[in-house]
Order: C-alpha cells, then sequence, then structure tokens
C-alpha cells in the first residue's frame, strides 16, 4: 500500500500516525509540507530512520525544490521521485491512503 | 472588465489593472495611459520600467513612500520625491504607474 | 487608502511584531503574514517580525516554486528592507528542532539611510527567553 504525508512533522502527527498504522512492507511518500519529515538531523528524523528497514520511503522532488530542500540534506535511503514517479508508485501499489 | 488595444482585448480588475502580469506590452501601457488623459513621455517610462525591474526582482509592487526613496536611489533626489513623482502620475505615482506597468497594485495600499 | 493618504499618515507609532508559524507552502499563512506586513510598515508603523515553529522555513534559501504552480513570494522578503522593516527574530530553538542553521536562512539585510546607505543584517538569532521579552515589549501581536 502507498502512504502520502502532506503535513509537517513539526505541526502535525500525521507522519507518526502513518508510521504507526502502516503494515511494514509500505511505501511512504511525503508530499508538500509533509517533506520537512525527510531533513536529516531534526528532531523528527527518527520518525523515519526507526522504520526505514522495513518500509520504502520517498519524498516528491517539485515540494523538496519549492522549499528550498536540497537532496543532501536528506535522511539517506529515502528516494526522490518526480510526478511521473508518484504516478507510478500509484499505479503499482493497490490502494493509496492518503494522511493528511 | 477588459480593456481593448489595437482588435485585441485583455482582462483587467475592476479598477483598469492587467489581471495577467505576462500580457503586458508597450502599445497597451500607452493605450491605459491615454484612458487616464496622460500621454507617456520619457520621464514617465523611467518610472515605469523601474517598477517592472522592482517586480521582477520582489514579486510585488511597491508602495509610494517605498516608491520614491528607491527612485531616489536610483535617479538622484530631484526625481525621488513626491512632488516631481506626483506631477508624472497625478492620480498618485505607486498606483498609477503600478497600472500602466501592468502590476497588481502597491501592497500598502487597501 | 490613496498614495497621498499613505505618504502622509502620521500620529501614533506602534510597535508590531509579526509572528510567523507556519511553513511557506503549504497553506496561505506564509505569504499573507508577510502582506500585512509590508502593508503595515507602509503605515510608518514600528513593525518586526518574528519567525518561530514551523515558521523558520519561510526564510530558507534557494526556494523555487516554479514545478508546484504556486507564486514564488520567497524574493519578496527581500523588500522588508525597502519597507523600512530592520527586525527580524529568528528563535534559535525552531531552527535547531528542524535541522537548520543560520546558513541555510536567507541573507536578508536593510540599507541604512543615515549610514550612508550601508547595507546591515536583518536577522537577528534569540532564544525563547529573548523572544519572550520582545513579545512582551510589542504593542500589537499579530499571528500568522
Amino acid at each position: 500500500m502507498l502512504h502520502t504525508v502532506n503535513k509537517s512533522p513539526f505541526e502535525k502527527n500525521s507522519l507518526q500516525t502513518c508510521l504507526r498504522l502502516s503494515q511494514p512492507g509500505s511505501s511512504i511518500l511525503l508530499i508538500e509540507d509533509g517533506i520537512y519529515g525527510a531533513l536529516k538531523g531534526s528532531d523528527a528524523a527518527a520518525n523515519i530512520t526507526e522504520h526505514m528497514q522495513e518500509r520504502r520511503f520517498y519524498v516528491l522532488g517539485p515540494d523538496l525544490k519549492a522549499r528550498g530542500i536540497d537532496k543532501s540534506r536528506l535522511i539517506d535511503g529515502i528516494e526522490i521521485v518526480d510526478y511521473d514517479g508518484f504516478v507510478k508508485l500509484a499505479v503499482e501499489e493497490p490502494k493509496v491512503q492518503s494522511w493528511m | 472588465m477588459t480593456i481593448e488595444v489595437s482588435g485585441k482585448s485583455y482582462e483587467t480588475d475592476e479598477e483598469g489593472y492587467l489581471a495577467n502580469l505576462s500580457d503586458w506590452n508597450l502599445e497597451l501601457a500607452e493605450a491605459m495611459a491615454k484612458e487616464d488623459g496622460c500621454d507617456l513621455t520619457e520621464n514617465h517610462w523611467e518610472v515605469v520600467n523601474f517598477l517592472r525591474e522592482y517586480y521582477d526582482e520582489y514579486q510585488i509592487a511597491p508602495a509610494v513612500r517605498v516608491l520614491t526613496k528607491a527612485i531616489g536611489k536610483r535617479l538622484g533626489k530631484d526625481k525621488g520625491n513626491s512632488k516631481y513623482l506626483y506631477e508624472l502620475f497625478p492620480y498618485g505615482p505607486a498606483k498609477q504607474a503600478c497600472k500602466y506597468a501592468g502590476l497588481p497594485k502597491p501592497t500598502g495600499c487597501v | 487608502m490613496s498614495d497621498q493618504e499613505a505618504s502622509q499618515t502620521s500620529g501614533v507609532i506602534k510597535k508590531f511584531l509579526y509572528v510567523n508559524r507556519r511553513a511557506p507552502h503549504g497553506s496561505n499563512y506564509a505569504q499573507e503574514g508577510l502582506e500585512v506586513a509590508l502593508i503595515g510598515a507602509a503605515f510608518e508603523q514600528d513593525v518586526a517580525m518574528a519567525y518561530i515553529d514551523d515558521g523558520v522555513f519561510q526564510l530558507k534559501t534557494d526556494q523555487d516554486t516554479s514545478e508546484i504552480g504556486t507564486k514564488n513570494f520567497s524574493p519578496t522578503y527581500r523588500a522588508l528592507g525597502d519597507y523600512d522593516v530592520k527586525k527580524i527574530y529568528v528563535e534559535r530553538e525552531s531552527l535547531e528542532k528542524r535541522g537548520l542553521t543560520q546558513d541555510d536562512l536567507m541573507p536578508l539585510v536593510y540599507e541604512d539611510e543615515d549610514d550612508d546607505w550601508e547595507e546591515k543584517p536583518m536577522i537577528n538569532l534569540v532564544t525563547a527567553a529573548e523572544l519572550q521579552d520582545i513579545i512582551e515589549q510589542s504593542d500589537v501581536v499579530l499571528n500568522f
């Protein structure tokens, strides 16, 4: 299943809840303000690093660019996708759950 | 609202400010000025062009006080004062010149 | 208000503090907070900006919205100095929590009219304790 998160982890607990309620093997795509969850060295980084083994993490490139976050600032192992990549992920997975 | 220039029609807001910045051209600026009974001279263009550059750099139309100060810095004190600018643009230098420059109404005018 | 009125507004000058707590592109708060602050500054009020929580992301360098199809208002922060806003407070704790440092923020400056138009930095990193005093000392605090 593909889970998308579009809220900042510093403002809402959408990312935490997504990680608590998504099964191992899920794909997690961070979009819009959700991309701040991918920042290396932040207080929220542990959310992702603790789940890195059993989930795949993606961030939407255009949303990173809009917010001025360079790929060098991301937690290692997170993959950047463009809009086509987003569509591909959504098609590959049987269901999409949006955490807002 | 719309304004017609050379058989083409351009969308504006209710106060005559151009709806789409990218629609702007010289002829359109002159037509807008003409509607207000104003002939654009070189001195007018100096201000209009300055505003377009300002918008390009900061993504806003400056308020009159900001415009006056910035013009003074760029073109000298004899031009960076209210008297000079109001003579050129009697309806208000920021408001009127921004209109001809195809910009939205200045930030600071409500 | 007309240009004339705007340029002639005088009288009581109050200390306004605009507190910005939202990230820039996920909602309209950031852009609106900035515009309202500029309007306030055009009325010749004493305007200061505070960026805390996700608001610190508003000042991040290199923002480019060309691929998400929204207006890039990031350059407008550089106009704050032209509007005579000279004080921007960024809460140190908020930056650190997000793994950011001052180098991640746009180097905003104002030109000091009284000092031969010398460019001076506007951003002050302050602690929560310092920000408490700044909020306390403001006449009007507006939140975005």
